[in-house]
């Protein structure tokens, strides 16, 4: 594949190399709030680019994916606090589970299509959701504080905030290239194949379901790998994490970036979070000269400017920002 | 303990059929535009919103309802013109996305207009007490209204789909879109105006609500999922199988919250039964929705298209 200068290949690699020089303009700076938001959106854009493998590339619109990011998070949370810090045993034990977890959702979620799959997922994620509710032993409804992040045996030191993050944008980076070395793959091309078609997949003589439910796995124990990451980010794990409108945030981070891109979803976090934490900012900067004090007030309503904006991405970007730029970069 | 079954019972009917309210504008929708319309729990928050405006305005809660259904009525065809007509035919993402939006937006202008604090519609004298529905039974007027108005509105828009020339065309576009259009019939209009009464529905479902619960921010959103859940059981397109569905899942639901925890209670220690009990109850209807699915992968009543 050559590397050739688009639109699309320059945000990209700009993304990168912002996200790699990060920390170095929070030294100088000295504010660790920024390091703290991209630790956050680096996270989400874990479980976000897992979210796209399935719904990208498989077809699989999965309406349930913070369930696993509810599961990993769960594992690190309830070993913790049963005096297990050590994080070799911690991560590996999320990833597991949370695969479990997909192979059971998965199972009985690929035997329906279309909307009907939108909704099984969401309904079975909704179960799992309950199900945190229901552990009181673990905080209920209330949550659970994390009083020590996993241990590394002193290799990796997750309280202190540049390591962490660059931990964080490791794993992402190295997600991304797993996840586009599978698409390439031959599994992958069956994947795909069987997004487009899957009546003739299964008529030369592939096996499409246990191909779908095998990268409905790897999708949730990666998805679980970002829970992991979420519970020792926040030091702090609650049923929220696996509410519906998360699944709905991660879905809207894909196809804002842009689907079947592997850096659509990574695109699509920044964007979302980064515009999440600057409009009210902006309302107000830029309010000010028109509206004076008017504008103050309104920045508090950010969203009246957010939600249009996703409306208008929905309109008009087919493929999101990073479809938008490739279709400009061909003009 | 009879009269209390009795009793939940009918809030269960009742919640079930508030639930059809809601999952009625939904399933048409989606049946007919093919659109997921997450928004749909928007429309339901603001026909409480304006009910309660225009009745404390009046001063007459009948003429507020009145007002408020109709000022519904206008935001659903403004926003089918504006934003859901472009989304007609596309990905069912580009219809998460978009809605997502709307979502937030109405969330953000009610709480620009009204403020974050609920607004709550007082019913008045006549509805607001309880009457003795069998002997030594009583009920509450209030919500025996919503069952009486809900199997009003659930008669009417049968009449209307079944009897009279618009519903033929609203068949007709769940059954064959392109076909209908071919025919020569103004489908842009049609889905205008099926935009329109399910958002009425929708307000409706919110105006009766606001009056058990008050009038809040966000309203829409828990109650969307349960009338999603609602739709999918009843198969998508189907009044019908909305109408059974969203009364199933009304008794479950609430008959389920109100005695599951007293019978977890036998099997188990009093503490685990009160965390278990109410998040097992709530998770009776996704239970119910993906036995369902797995038995009878198009719902119970599946659209003819489909």
């Amino acid at each position: 594949m050559r590397f050739s200068f688009t639109a699309r290949n320059l945000l990209i690699a700009a993304v990168i190399v912002l996200l790699a020089l990060l920390p170095v303009y929070t030294a100088f700076s000295g504010s660790a709030f920024i390091l703290t938001l991209f630790t956050r959106i680096l996270i989400l854009a874990l479980a976000a680019t897992s979210l796209n493998l399935i719904m990208g590339y498989g077809g699989m619109v999965s309406f349930g994916h913070a369930a696993y990011l509810g599961i990993g998070g769960y594992m690190v949370g309830i070993l913790a606090f049963e005096g297990i810090s050590s994080g070799f045993l911690q991560w590996p034990l999320a990833i597991l589970v949370s695969a479990l977890f997909a192979l059971v959702i998965g199972a009985l979620s690929l035997r329906t299509r279309g909307v009907y799959f939108i909704m099984i997922t969401l309904a079975l994620a909704q179960m799992v959701y309950y199900a945190g509710v229901s552990l009181s032993r673990y905080g209920a409804d209330d949550g659970l504080t994390i009083n020590r992040r996993s241990q590394f045996a002193g290799l990796i030191d997750l309280s202190n905030r540049t390591v962490f993050y660059y931990l964080c944008l490791a794993l992402l980076l190295g997600t991304v290239y797993l996840v586009w070395r599978l698409i390439n793959s031959r599994f992958g091309l069956v994947i795909r194949g069987a997004k487009s078609n899957e009546r003739r997949m299964r008529s030369i003589g592939f096996p499409t379901y246990r191909y779908r439910l095998v990268c409905f796995v790897v999708a949730g124990a990666i998805c679980g790998l970002a829970g992991a990451l979420l519970a020792n980010f926040t030091n702090f794990i609650s049923p929220a994490m696996m509410h519906w409108t998360r699944s709905g945030d991660l879905i809207v981070m894909v196809v804002l970036g842009g689907m079947g891109s592997v850096f659509g979803p990574t695109v699509g976090a920044v964007a979302l979070l980064v515009l999440e934490e600057t409009l009210p900012f902006l309302i107000g900067k830029l309010g000010f000269p028109l509206f004076g004090e008017s504008a103050a007030r309104a920045a508090e309503y950010w969203q009246i400017v957010l939600g249009p904006m996703l409306l208008a991405i929905a309109l008009f970007a087919r493929g999101g920002i990073v479809g938008l730029l490739t279709r400009t970069g061909r003009d | 303990m009879g009269l209390l079954f009795i009793e939940q019972c009918l809030n269960g009917l009742q919640f079930g059929l508030l639930l059809f309210l809601l999952a009625a504008g939904l399933t048409l929708v989606f049946g007919i535009m093919d659109l997921v319309n997450l928004a749909h729990g928007s429309l339901y928050m603001l026909g409480a919103y304006f009910a309660a405006t225009f009745a404390a305005l009046t001063d007459s809660f009948l003429l507020g309802v009145v007002l408020g259904l109709a000022a519904t009525l206008v935001v659903g065809m403004a926003v089918e013109v504006v934003a859901m007509r472009r989304l007609y035919g596309r990905d069912h993402l580009d219809h998460v996305l978009g809605t997502f939006g709307l979502i937030l937006f109405f969330n953000e202008l009610v709480r620009l207009i009204w403020g974050p604090a609920g607004m709550s519609l007082i019913p008045p004298a006549w509805l607001n007490r309880s009457i003795e529905i069998l002997p030594g039974v009583p009920y509450s007027a209030y919500r025996l209204s919503i069952i009486v108005v809900s199997l009003a509105v659930a008669l009417l828009l049968y009449m209307l789909v079944m009897r009279t020339r618009i519903g033929m065309l609203i068949r007709a576009g769940a059954s064959n879109r392109e076909m209908v259009g071919a025919l020569g019939v103004n489908i842009n209009l049609l889905y205008t105006l099926v935009f329109g009464i399910g958002a009425t529905l929708a307000g409706l479902a919110g105006i009766m609500q606001a009056q058990i619960q008050t009038a809040y921010v966000g309203m829409g959103e828990s109650v969307l999922i349960v009338a999603l859940v609602v739709i999918i059981i009843g198969g998508i397109g189907s009044i019908r199988g909305a109408l059974v569905a969203s009364i199933f899942v009304g008794l479950i639901d609430t008959v389920g919250r109100a005695f599951l925890p007293d019978m977890l209670k036998l099997v188990l220690s009093p503490a685990a039964a009160s965390t278990a009990g109410p998040a097992l109850s709530s998770m009776l209807i996704y239970i119910l929705m993906v036995a369902v699915l797995v038995l009878r992968p198009g719902g119970l009543f599946p659209a003819a298209s489909r």
